[in-house]
């Protein structure tokens, strides 16, 4: 479990976080949700530790990541999993060596134990026959796939995944957001995920957390999300027509 | 504008304390390794062997020209000035330079290409010192090859001067190797120029990463970077190559 307490995050005068309270759950998808510029990603980031919050605590169970030695920092790395808005792959490492790049960096596991696991999680994510393909030679679904092989491979503990749907087409970006969801449950991990897409929400959102001006708004799952009643979460979530059909049709 | 090249020095200074770190696996490092003196090292010696041939033979006709008036100048002291000037400086400091171009570029350009494209934040994110696993292995890459491929311009340089002497009927050949070895201190003359060789090896490399890994931005900025990774390395170059050359020539 990932708890955000009381986050506070400022650029200068550009006061981005105004202290956010979250509790992330292990074994589900957690969704931030929010227009541009509400802080979903500086959150992201100051939670990944990348950001060090002006005010508030980062818990990764018992711990606080702010209390943390160096040493346990590094090593709590290695059990978190990023999967980038733009795939971060790379460049000059074919598919299997991405994925399997963690592996050579942290793990201790003899050859043919890599190369199972990197045959393990790419069959899990779809991408067999893939291994030797570079980058630039796969389409921006696979690279997705990729970036979630090379998150998963060392059996994360936190999975943090940033705008994952972004560039896809729309039939694409389900198979994407199932893909986390499955892993998510069947890995037990406490996954994050930044989205805009209303479709994420709807079809993968475990628990949702709305984010406005830098505060949490609102939270609640996906169910939940249509019928809120909150004005921020009702403006966000029907502005587009087809939504606004989907209230309608609900109201009646 | 002076505070902002303090800042840059004290970020530089900082970079290069990420950088210089025990590789977290060494077998990966050795890997780059190899791939980074191919990149860098190995794909360089086509624009030194072509630059290193014509600069010899330009030098030598140069100074043909401005000592062949006086009879009582014997030919062999063309050869002599030639060495001198090549060995001294044409070799470590101009290839240097045209290394900071065609180097310095690629190297900025990469890693700016990585930051723009999260791929530096994705090693971050792993736990890998992303400033020690990238730059390292350019830079002693560079430490390595850069020495082989000057040592190698001086030889082509001396060849080149030779050939065109001989050619153009300015020197006949056997009087420039007689020049060249006139008077010849090797360990003093090659000392000195690998000594410059090795600090402008590095200050390509790291001068160059630095521009590159903390690009901002964009394609754009990308682009800015690589531009600034061959004027700041040429002009640190030339700054260094200054404070050695009265450091070694007059102590």
């Amino acid at each position: 479990m990932i708890q955000a307490k009381g986050i506070i995050k400022s650029f200068g005068e550009n006061h981005v976080l105004k202290g956010v309270d979250v509790d992330f759950y292990p074994g589900k998808t957690n969704l931030i949700i929010g227009r541009s510029g509400s802080g979903k990603t500086v959150f992201l980031k100051t939670i990944l530790g990348l950001f060090e919050p002006d005010g508030g605590s980062i818990h990764y169970g018992d711990e606080v990541l702010g209390e943390m030695s160096k040493q346990r920092r590094k090593t709590l790395r290695q059990e978190i999993g990023m999967v980038f808005q733009g795939g971060a792959l790379f460049d000059s490492m074919s598919v299997a060596e991405n994925i399997r790049f963690p592996l050579e960096m942290f793990s201790a596991m003899t050859e043919h134990e890599k190369d199972a696991r990197v045959k393990f999680v790419m069959d899990r994510v779809r991408l067999e026959g893939a291994d030797q393909l570079f980058p630039s030679e796969i389409s921006g679904g696979m690279q997705k796939r990729v970036s979630i092989a090379r998150a998963i491979s060392m059996n994360p503990n936190y999975l943090f995944c940033d705008e994952p749907n972004s560039g896809l087409d729309p039939e694409t970006a389900i198979v994407i957001d199932q893909l986390i969801q499955e892993i998510t449950h069947e890995f037990g991990m406490t996954t994050i995920v930044n989205t805009h897409d209303m479709n994420s929400v709807l079809e993968i959102g475990d628990h949702v957390v709305f984010m406005k001006e830098g505060h949490k708004v609102w939270e609640g799952t996906n169910d939940e999300v249509l019928g809120s009643t909150n004005a921020d979460v009702e403006d966000y979530v029907f502005k587009s027509k087809l939504f606004k059909q989907v209230r309608t049709a609900l109201r009646k | 504008m002076i505070t902002n090249f303090f800042e840059g020095i004290g970020a530089y200074a900082l970079l290069m304390t990420k950088v210089f770190r025990r590789p977290d696996r060494w077998k990966l490092f050795y890997r780059a390794l190899v791939k980074e003196i191919q990149l860098l090292g190995l794909d360089s010696i086509g624009i030194v062997v072509i630059l290193s041939v014509f600069m010899g033979g330009v030098v030598t006709i140069q100074t043909a020209f401005q000592l062949s008036d006086d009879p009582l100048i014997p030919t062999y002291y063309i050869a002599m000035a030639t060495r001198e000037s090549i060995t001294l400086e044409f070799s470590p400091t101009v290839v240097s330079l045209i290394l900071a171009g065609k180097v310095g570029s690629n190297v900025a350009s990469s890693l700016g290409t990585m930051r723009v494209s999260e791929q530096i934040d994705a090693l971050e994110v792993m736990g890998v010192n992303s400033a020690s696993f990238l730059i390292l292995p350019k830079i002693v890459a560079q430490l390595l090859f850069n020495p082989i491929l000057i040592i190698m311009s001086l030889f082509l340089g001396l060849w080149g001067g030779a050939m065109a002497g001989d050619l153009l009927g300015l020197v006949p050949f056997e009087e420039s190797v007689m020049g060249y070895r006139l008077e010849f201190i090797p360990f003093e003359n090659a000392f000195y120029a690998l000594i410059k060789t090795v600090v402008f090896a590095f200050i390509i490399g790291s001068v160059s990463a630095y521009s590159g890994y903390t690009v901002k931005g964009g394609a754009v900025e990308v682009g800015v970077a690589s531009t600034n990774a061959v004027v700041r390395s040429c002009l640190a170059i030339i700054l260094a190559n200054y404070l050695l050359t009265d450091l070694i020539l007059t102590s």
